[in-house]
């Protein structure tokens, strides 16, 4: 029964978590992403990029002999890409999947703060329409007067590697280009 | 008892397992009539064990069919019974029925009751046709079952009387009691006649015993698991509720308190299960209790290692920590003076991680032995089938490989096997007309040869066909029609997908994997096959694999800023590209002419997507690579150091990458990819 539970939860990102949040600024807005799921938080350096994978896929880096994927939320989220500078970092999170956990590392600008969140301060995302996909968005909350987005990241995450997936007959057209 | 026992079941089933498999080759190598006691002995123990164990844990379905099993055996021990070939065939079906109730125990479905039933009645006609005189003793448990079932409606009365010692044992006789009362109604009474005088009382002593009364539908099995611990520590006597007992009870001690009269009806109807026998229900409820607990719990393998593998560990890294105080030492005043003791120090470090290396992957590593013990199995009931007579010979069984190897080339295994049976080896008579013995030989032989062990599965039967093979093939258009082939390759042409020259499809060879799965299976644990056959002679498969899958030899290359590992196995040479070798064919794909080859050349950083230094073919340099027969060069900026990498897996937190195996990490702490070359060339 928990686990089904835990199913809908996931599907249905629905303002239902209260706890607290790891907030981080990307392109001047403030993400926040349940505490829980933290595992840690690294300074970026560069990862070894992996050749014909989506572009938001940064490489994967070596954490302490285990093998970490990096995903680049700025172009996740279809933002320009910079530069990142000494406050970029790298949250290492926890992602659920069907076939277990994984761990994966996600670059953002800078880290922010903590916060405590109740229910009712969670807003859901308003509907946009087709024009803006919030499929990943868990909801919105206010802490004194900045809006904070709360991410779903396994959602984040599923959508982001299913795209991955489905990136492969990439290597159909690399293969017509390598032909000619 | 309270206790969670499930904890150990994975380490029950785990010796369960061993212990068939031990059983079965004590049953193999028993010859009927002439039977080695002590390989009796062996199988008693092992059929006694299990009983033990599944008591304990309350697979009772197991403890029954073991316990005649066990039976049988004593007799065999006891020499009240002689062993047949008969008897040997039963129990070897016997333990196949073993594993099968043990695994459906496991992963929850269950078992065949109907072939129990009918194994479980061979056993005890064995056991009554063996020693008339002794019939009674083995229809003892029927009859104690078929009390259970027809009292079990009503009730048990239960004669409790725990020896003095019973506290030290660590057992308490209270929760055991609470524990009864959860099974139905319980009337208690206590014993109070054997308790002494105050002054003689020990306060660690149990001087008490209860007269209890359980009222309901329960099952025997159930309540004598209850007593399962201290069955050795009291006195214990259940006999089913009915009017003489409870009487005879209430009069047996004065101090009893009175049962009360006692209607079974509504107790029967709480437990909707009509107790036709204690065996099934319980075993239906054990399996439902385990699905539900774990729905998804994968099964978490483990491993046996030897202590000395442990031992010699230990001694390492002890000798490590030893290095790095001495290493520490130096660092903390580095004078120019120290240089020397430094690169000593340095090298010291190197020799112990290599050490400490080799010691860790010989964790892993098995003796071939687990797979080659079930082929006199195999051997035994295969020649039976197919009428012929066939000697199986094993040796360097204790090579040891890569555990994960060893698991991925049993089937592989088996297949060879079974085709050496069932195509290699002829029929007696014919062997005979051809002058062999009428005896087949098979020969298992396992080495080691550098960095890789060999597996050779020979016989000495009919060899290819190659003039079968050869039309076969063309007829099933594999090669053309006047396509004359060397001898090694009409022999590569069995490994082709679907290619069969069998006449007819046997029940042995028709079936499971075929030979391009077989080589396909060698293939992805990086090894190979090949085949020696001489007609008449017999036929030699040989394996070579990798001794590990956790660690290979790269050869690292750069592409721009990028760098790769391609595994050394792969490739055949490398070379400065000229440029007049280099062709097109029709204006798109690059050929190269090595000597009289031409190869395809693959531009990695297109494959790849990424920025080379140049794409001037001849300022790079061209890696040979040869996967499946199929060579092709591919292009690279430079070639760097050779080193071992340990794999790792991109899996593991992401999802696959074509082209790329794996990742590995580089001594200054970078990820580097590792090359899948078939992908690549694929790709």
């Amino acid at each position: 029964m928990n686990l089904g539970q835990q199913l809908n939860e996931t599907t249905q990102p629905m303002p239902t978590a209260a706890g607290q949040y790891l907030t981080f600024i990307l392109a001047g807005t403030e993400y926040g992403v349940d505490i829980l799921r933290v595992q840690e938080i690294k300074g970026w350096d560069t990862a070894t990029e992996i050749p014909n994978t989506p572009e938001y896929i940064r490489g994967i880096i070596n954490l302490r002999g285990t093998i970490v994927p990096i995903v680049d939320l700025r172009r996740r989220f279809h933002m320009d890409a910079v530069a990142y500078g000494n406050t970029a970092v790298v949250v290492v999170l926890k992602v659920k999947r069907a076939g277990g956990e994984r761990t994966m590392g996600f670059v953002v600008d800078a880290v922010s703060d903590v916060y405590n969140v109740t229910v009712d301060q969670i807003k859901a995302a308003p509907d946009f329409g087709t024009s803006v996909s919030t499929e990943f968005v868990k909801g919105l909350t206010t802490v004194g007067d900045k809006m904070v987005i709360l991410l779903e990241i396994d959602q984040l995450v599923d959508t982001g590697v299913a795209t991955a997936e489905k990136a492969l007959p990439i290597k159909a057209d690399l293969k017509r280009r390598g032909d000619t | 008892m309270p206790v969670d026992l499930s904890q150990f079941h994975q380490t029950f089933f785990e010796e369960s397992f061993e212990g068939l498999g031990v059983m079965e080759s004590g049953l193999l190598a028993l010859i009927p009539g002439n039977a080695d006691p002590e390989s009796i002995n062996t199988l008693f123990r092992v059929a006694h064990s299990i009983k033990g164990g599944s008591s304990m844990f309350g697979f009772t379905a197991i403890t029954e069919f073991t316990h005649v099993m066990e039976t049988l055996l004593e007799k065999l021990r006891s020499d009240e019974c002689t062993v047949t070939q008969g008897i040997v065939d039963c129990l070897l079906q016997a333990v196949d029925f073993l594993q099968n109730m043990l695994s459906g125990v496991k992963d929850g479905s269950g078992h065949d009751a109907d072939r129990g039933g009918r194994l479980r009645e061979q056993l005890e006609e064995i056991l009554e046709n063996g020693n008339r005189g002794r019939v009674t003793a083995s229809s003892v448990p029927k009859k104690t079952e078929a009390a259970d079932a027809g009292h079990a409606a009503r009730g048990w009365h239960i004669k409790f009387r725990p020896y003095r010692h019973l506290l030290t044992t660590g057992n308490d006789p209270l929760p055991m009691l609470r524990e009864l009362s959860l099974l139905g109604d319980l009337d208690v009474s206590i014993d109070v006649s054997r308790l002494p005088r105050y002054q003689d009382l020990d306060p660690e002593a149990c001087f008490l015993g209860w007269d209890l009364m359980l009222h309901g539908a329960i099952p025997r099995t159930q309540v004598a698991e209850i007593f399962e611990w201290v069955e050795s520590d009291c006195d214990l006597e259940i006999t089913p509720i009915d009017g003489n007992t409870s009487q005879a009870n209430a009069g047996l001690s004065g101090e009893v308190v009175p049962i009360q009269p006692e209607d079974p009806a509504p107790h029967a109807s709480r437990f909707s299960a009509p107790a036709t026998g204690p065996a099934p229900s319980a075993v239906e409820a054990y399996s439902v209790v385990e699905r539900r607990k774990n729905p998804s719990a994968g099964d978490a393998s483990s491993i046996r290692v030897n202590i000395e593998k442990i031992d010699a560990l230990i001694n390492i890294v002890g000798e490590l920590v030893i290095t790095q105080s001495m290493l520490s030492q130096i660092g903390e005043d580095l004078a120019a003076s120290k240089i020397d003791k430094l690169r000593d120090g340095l090298i010291q470090l190197a020799r112990n991680t290599r050490e400490l290396q080799e010691s860790v992957l010989g964790i892993r590593m098995l003796p071939i032995s687990f797979s080659f013990n079930r082929f006199p199995r195999l051997v035994r009931d295969m020649s039976q089938q197919l009428c012929k007579k066939i000697d199986l010979t094993v040796s360097g069984e204790q090579t040891e490989i890569d555990k994960t190897v060893l698991e991925k080339l049993s089937d592989p295994l088996v297949h060879l096997v079974r085709n050496s049976l069932d195509h290699g080896i002829e029929l007696p008579e014919v062997r005979k007309a051809c002058g062999k013995d009428e005896t087949g030989r098979v020969h298992l032989h396992a080495y080691h040869q550098g960095g890789t062990i060999v597996i050779e599965v020979a016989d000495d039967g009919a060899g290819l066909n190659k003039a079968k093979i050869l039309q076969a093939a063309r007829e099933q258009g594999v090669i053309g029609e006047h396509e004359a082939l060397a001898e090694d390759r009409i022999h590569e042409l069995i490994f082709q997908p679907g290619f069969s020259t069998a006449d007819t499809i046997t029940d042995i060879s028709g079936r499971g994997v075929g030979m391009d799965v077989v080589r396909r299976n060698i293939k992805d644990l990086g090894g190979s096959i090949e085949i020696e056959s001489e007609e008449g002679l017999g036929s030699t498969f040989t394996i070579r694999l990798p001794l590990t899958l956790a660690i290979l030899d790269g050869q690292l290359v750069r592409i721009g800023r990028h760098i790769y590992s391609i595994p050394l196995v792969s490739i055949v040479e490398s070379l400065q590209v000229a440029p007049k070798c280099v062709s097109r064919i029709t204006g798109k794909g690059e050929i190269y002419k090595l000597r009289a080859d031409y190869l395809p050349i693959i531009r990695l950083y297109e494959v790849f997507n990424v920025v080379p230094d140049s794409e001037r073919i001849e300022s790079g340099i061209l890696v040979v690579v040869e996967d499946d027969g199929q060579r092709a060069g591919i292009y690279i900026d430079e070639l760097l150091a050779q080193q071992q990498v340990v794999i790792k897996s991109l899996e593991t937190n992401y999802t696959r990458v074509p082209g790329i195996s794996g990742a590995t990490i580089l001594g200054d702490g970078t990820v580097a990819l590792i090359l899948d070359v078939p992908g690549v060339v694929e790709l």
